[in-house]
């Protein structure tokens, strides 16, 4: 992979399932969002919806409020303005547990992962709310505990491999390098078994091959689980080679919005990275 | 059973129950051989009931990465409430251990209660200051208690807050009687009964661990914002730790009331709060297995040194900077570390030149 050179891999954009999913509500569908921390306005009027298989990408400059929308979106803060309609359901007042068992899931830019636990556990943790298993029977270890628990390691390790990580199942998350830490925390997300899932920077501090791989399994979570992914990324090659559409945010407003093709040649969207033309000539 | 110990957990698990049950045996034999002073074995109960009090606060404070400083309270809310339950039932049931183990669930659900109704208020905060409100509740746990006058006679119990409202019949009896206390308890707590629930303690505790649940605390302590990301109610989970938590102290404290003759609410003080939580720290937070051994040695010890009168204190508060200096410090800890080692690279060579004189 070291001959790896950025204009050889080109991921297909094509979305196999953009025709069955015509007609189906979007899982995702964002109204007027804004927020406002004391005088200064982080977000507003921010207005997007995702269908169910789709990928799209939140881009813009440092602190233009990419990381804040996710928050919004995840209840992580309630927002000033505007409404989250996640599967049809208006999310207002719910925390952010609640909004995961509606479908939502994330990971997070800078890694949250459960350091002293194992990589298994912390995909075990994920599956939380699938394990059923009641509280007595924890406690007391009935069979039922041991039927959801070999049920539920199976399933973890399933994940693991399909995140190829199953080798390092056993060991602690916070050992494990920072590559294989964000691909766990994917894997983590994945395993509340999501109608959506956040990645907020998922390559970030990748090196090159690191990156074409999560650009190939980026798509292959969306072609396997069938579910819609939306991510937060500075990395433009991944962006542009992964996504279908994509939203262009800068002081907390869209700026831009379209398809990759779209984007690239967007005048303000090139303002917002760039600068403008006669401010640099001056 | 070799794959049994292949599992890391199984293993720790199956040490902990075997050091504890071997400890056991080793005490019931010395004790039928008349080995053991009538003062030794006042220890054993008491013991076996500050060994469940640190196995339940290491679930709290160790597993669940809530520091708690009224651990005490939930015991004397269990221990009067065990004496209580014990006197009704004295005239049901016969058994002295049945009447035992259900006077244990009587004050181990009383103090689990009691949890629930103070972890509501308390479970908003976190840190520092869950500390300082749990040290609050403790105290007024202690003292709500220590103004509790409780008398039982042919018609009943009677409950009051002052000491003239309990007016008793003939024959009638102060089971608890403000600040003086119970006295004339019927002693039905035995060493055997101590083993028996420091088993039930490290059976629910170590389950809990090793379970969905376990790992969801777990989780939390180790990071909230993701936890909830994957559904887990933070809430909840603190709320689920700190009421186990506070229904084992509440056993705890029966074990320990049914014991001795008299017992005062004061018993139940800041102190024994703070020693417990000693007992936990030194023995390694979320470590069950050094929860039993710490309470064990830390309790013993001042009790070995009675003989040296005023050095006493000062001799147990040395063992205690030795303990936590080899147990904390990085340089300490690296120093012991290769003391280790060169130990055991030692052992290896004696071993392999055994084999070739051989």
């Amino acid at each position: 992979m070291n001959e790896y050179s950025r204009k050889m891999i080109k991921v297909s954009t094509t979305n196999l399932f953009r025709e069955q999913d015509a007609g189906k509500p979007p899982v995702l569908d964002v109204r007027n969002l804004g927020i406002d921390f004391g005088g200064l306005t982080a977000v507003d009027g921010f207005e997007m919806t995702i269908g169910p298989t789709e990928i799209s990408g939140l881009i813009g400059p440092n602190g233009a409020g990419k990381t804040t929308i996710f928050n919004l979106l995840t209840s992580v803060y309630q927002p000033t303005r505007g409404s989250i309609l996640l599967q049809g359901i208006d999310t207002k007042g719910m925390t952010t547990s609640k909004v995961n068992k509606l479908g939502i899931a994330r990971t997070f830019q800078n890694i949250r992962l459960f350091n002293d636990m194992t990589a298994l556990d912390n995909v075990k943790v994920g599956m939380h709310n699938q394990i059923k298993c009641s509280f007595l029977a924890s406690l007391l270890h009935l069979p039922s505990y041991y039927k959801s628990e070999k049920k539920a390691n199976e399933k973890a390790m399933e994940l693991l491999d399909f995140m190829g990580l199953a080798d390092i199942a056993d060991q602690k998350a916070g050992s494990l390098p920072y590559g294989v830490q964000r691909r766990l925390e994917i894997c983590r997300a994945l395993a509340s078994n999501p109608a959506i899932i956040l990645l907020d920077e998922p390559a970030a501090g990748m090196n090159p091959s690191e990156t074409a791989e999560l650009m190939h399994q980026i798509r292959r979570i969306r072609d396997t689980f069938q579910i819609a992914i939306f991510l937060i990324e500075h990395d433009m090659n991944l962006v542009m080679n992964v996504c279908e559409g994509i939203v262009v945010v800068n002081y907390g407003k869209i700026i831009a919005k379209g398809t990759p093709e779209e984007i690239k040649s967007d005048p303000a969207v090139i303002e917002a990275y760039l600068g403008r033309k006669n401010e640099v000539d001056a | 059973m070799k794959k049994l110990l292949s599992n890391k957990t199984t293993r720790t698990n199956t040490i902990t129950y075997l050091v504890v049950t071997i400890a056991f045996l080793v005490m019931q034999i010395l004790s039928s051989l008349g080995m053991l002073g009538s003062a030794t074995k006042g220890y054993l109960v008491p013991l076996c009931a500050y060994i469940v009090m640190a196995v339940s606060l290491n679930l709290l404070v160790g597993v669940c990465g809530e520091l708690s400083l009224g651990h005490a309270g939930f015991m004397g809310i269990g221990a009067f409430t065990g004496i209580v339950v014990a006197a009704v039932l004295k005239n049901v049931i016969a058994g002295d251990v049945l009447r035992l183990i259900i006077a244990m669930f009587a004050g181990g659900i009383m103090a689990g209660c009691f949890g629930f109704l103070i972890g509501i208020p308390a479970l908003r905060l976190r840190g520092d200051y869950l500390a300082i409100v749990t040290l609050a509740f403790g105290e007024i746990l202690k003292n709500v208690i220590g103004n509790l006058y409780i008398g039982l006679d042919s018609e009943g119990l009677q409950v009051a807050f002052s000491a003239g409202s309990v007016e008793l019949l003939e024959g009638g009896k102060m089971l608890l009687d403000g600040p003086v206390g119970a006295t004339g308890i019927e002693k039905i707590s035995s060493f055997p009964m101590g083993f028996v629930l420091i088993l039930f303690t490290l059976f629910v505790v170590l389950n809990l661990i090793n379970s969905k649940e376990g790992r969801a605390i777990k989780a939390v302590r180790d990071n909230r914002i993701a936890a909830e990301s994957v559904g887990i109610n933070v809430t909840a989970f603190r709320m689920k730790a700190f009421v186990v938590s506070a229904f084992l102290a509440g056993m705890a404290g029966v074990l320990f009331g049914l014991n001795i003759s008299s017992l005062q609410a004061s018993k139940f003080n800041f102190n024994t709060s703070i020693n417990i939580l000693v007992f936990v720290v030194l023995g390694g937070m979320g470590n069950i297995l050094g929860s039993v051994i710490s309470a064990t040695v830390l309790y013993i010890l001042p009790e070995a040194m009675r003989g040296l009168d005023d050095l006493r204190m000062i001799l147990y508060a040395v063992v205690l900077i030795i303990v936590m200096l080899c147990t904390w410090s990085p340089g300490v800890k690296n120093f012991m570390d290769r003391i280790r080692t060169s130990i055991r690279a030692k052992l290896r060579k004696n071993g392999k030149e055994a084999v070739n004189n051989e």
